[in-house]
């Protein structure tokens, strides 16, 4: 058995941890560092960067950001946004990433998956995707935060993505984002059951029910947690215990 | 301790986890130094093909099976340990170092069930004895717990044709892998050390001990 993994999601504009809602309305929170530490220290599996402002920039910012977390940090890390190139990624991988997120540029340029694949792994290329619910079953992919829209169907898009060379999929519902509502569980499953890679469950998160429904009924094999860690609505220690309880396979660190 | 760089693999985490650990990491990828050196770490990430390139366009390759006969402690990582192999089987057929006896193949598609599980392996496992193994004294895995936690990220395995050479398994859906390796001074491990939090530091420690 493979874990499911409880993963903190850190989304960053310049030098500070923020909070939006449906990716928008941002708050800061506090410094980025401190928080990874913190997380990393209560037994996170996983941190993920979001450079938020990024792809409006064309250029991440959080080299440093990453750098300085990677140095007491020994847990897998991803870094996303305004990653545009196999430069872009190769410069964030050597400042201590061990995969990275990206979206944008994967739509505009299909080809970048397979590029970065092909040079750093699979396991490397995480394909970042923000969905908006276009009516019963069906969802549309979304950039610049859920502004801009792309035409493409999210199942489509994933599947093509992964053929390409995806090896994850962090899968952010636009709707639920911020909402502490739950996951979109009939879009992690409709993602989940039609690709073979692992996918991540991101936006909603409220309440450890919601882990435990997002992997029962949508399948999910990890999930994102931002808002519920950040306002220390429960513990990862406390979320973990539920999802025991629940009969979750789950780390104890 | 000199950490071999072949040009693939994030070597910032490694480096700094040795550093945790107590050691002081050398990057390096100058056969010499490798043949010098007191320890040797072997990362890599990224496919088999391209890692071994990266060894014998250096000149490690032969430097590395030198340190290993001279005694030199090698501790291989994730790939690293793949390319410990005979050969693998990943992109067409390749050959590896030849320090550990065995192929490395894809992990099956399915669990035993036949249901379909996701490739690449990726995630959090246990540690546990291989059959025949009574325990992990003197090797990196002693002070660890039968079912202790560590990350990995794989879509292949590496098959040792000896069954002393198995240090540890984990469990995919009931396909054993092979997670560790051990023979004579070499050491491989499938998973992350540096990636495994407080549990995977402890083993980079115990092997600095050697």
């Amino acid at each position: 058995m493979t874990a499911v993994r409880l993963i903190a999601r850190l989304d960053v504009k310049g030098p500070n941890l923020i909070k939006g809602i449906h990716l928008e309305g941002l708050r800061v929170i506090g410094d980025p560092g401190e928080h990874a530490r913190r997380y990393y220290q209560a037994g996170a599996d996983e941190l993920i960067y979001m450079d938020v402002v990024a792809s409006l920039y064309g250029r991440n910012s959080l080299h440093e950001i990453v750098r300085q977390t990677a140095r007491d940090i020994f847990v897998p890390m991803t870094v996303g946004g305004g990653l545009r190139s196999v430069d872009d990624v190769r410069e964030i991988l050597r400042a201590g990433a061990d995969k990275v997120a990206i979206n944008t540029a994967a739509v505009q340029r299909p080809e970048l998956i397979s590029e970065v694949a092909r040079r750093f792994g699979t396991q490397c290329m995480v394909l970042s995707v923000e969905a908006k619910a276009q009516g019963e079953g069906r969802w549309e992919a979304y950039t610049d935060n859920g502004r801009e829209r792309t035409g493409l169907d999210v199942i489509e898009w994933v599947r093509r993505a992964v053929d390409l060379g995806a090896g994850e999929v962090m899968l952010t519902s636009v709707d639920r984002e911020g909402t502490r509502s739950g996951f979109d569980v009939a879009l992690v499953r409709a993602v989940a059951d039609v690709v073979p890679v692992p996918v991540i469950a991101s936006g909603g998160m409220g309440s450890a029910e919601h882990l435990v429904e997002v992997v029962r009924e949508g399948h999910a094999d990890a999930v994102a947690m931002a808002d519920i860690l950040h306002y220390e609505r429960a513990t990862l220690e406390q979320i973990r215990e539920r999802g025991l309880a629940a009969g979750l396979e789950l780390r104890r660190p | 301790m000199t950490i071999v760089d072949h040009g693939l693999g994030n070597l910032y985490s490694v480096s700094r986890a040795v550093e945790v650990s107590g050691g002081v990491p050398l990057l390096s990828g100058d056969p010499d130094e490798v043949r010098r050196a007191s320890r040797l770490v072997l990362p890599g990430v990224g496919a088999f093909a391209d890692g071994m390139a990266g060894l014998r366009e250096r000149g490690l390759d032969q430097a590395l099976r030198e340190a290993v006969a001279a005694g030199t402690p090698l501790l291989a990582i994730c790939l690293g340990m793949q390319m410990l192999a005979d050969a693998s089987e990943e992109f067409g057929e390749h050959t590896g170092l030849g320090l550990v006896p065995g192929r490395v193949a894809p992990i099956p598609a399915t669990g035993t069930d036949g249901r379909p599980h996701r490739i690449p392996h990726t995630g959090w496992t246990r540690l546990h004895l291989p059959p025949g193994r009574s325990g992990w004294e003197g090797t990196v895995l002693e002070g660890s717990q039968e079912g202790t936690w560590v990350y990995l990220v794989h879509s292949f395995h590496l098959q040792p044709d000896r069954a002393e050479d198995r240090l540890a398994d984990c469990d995919y859906d009931g396909v054993t892998i092979c997670a560790a390796v051990t023979r004579g001074a070499v050491t491989g491990l499938q998973f992350h050390p540096e990636k495994s939090g407080p549990a995977g530091l402890h083993m980079l420690e115990r092997f600095l001990q050697y």
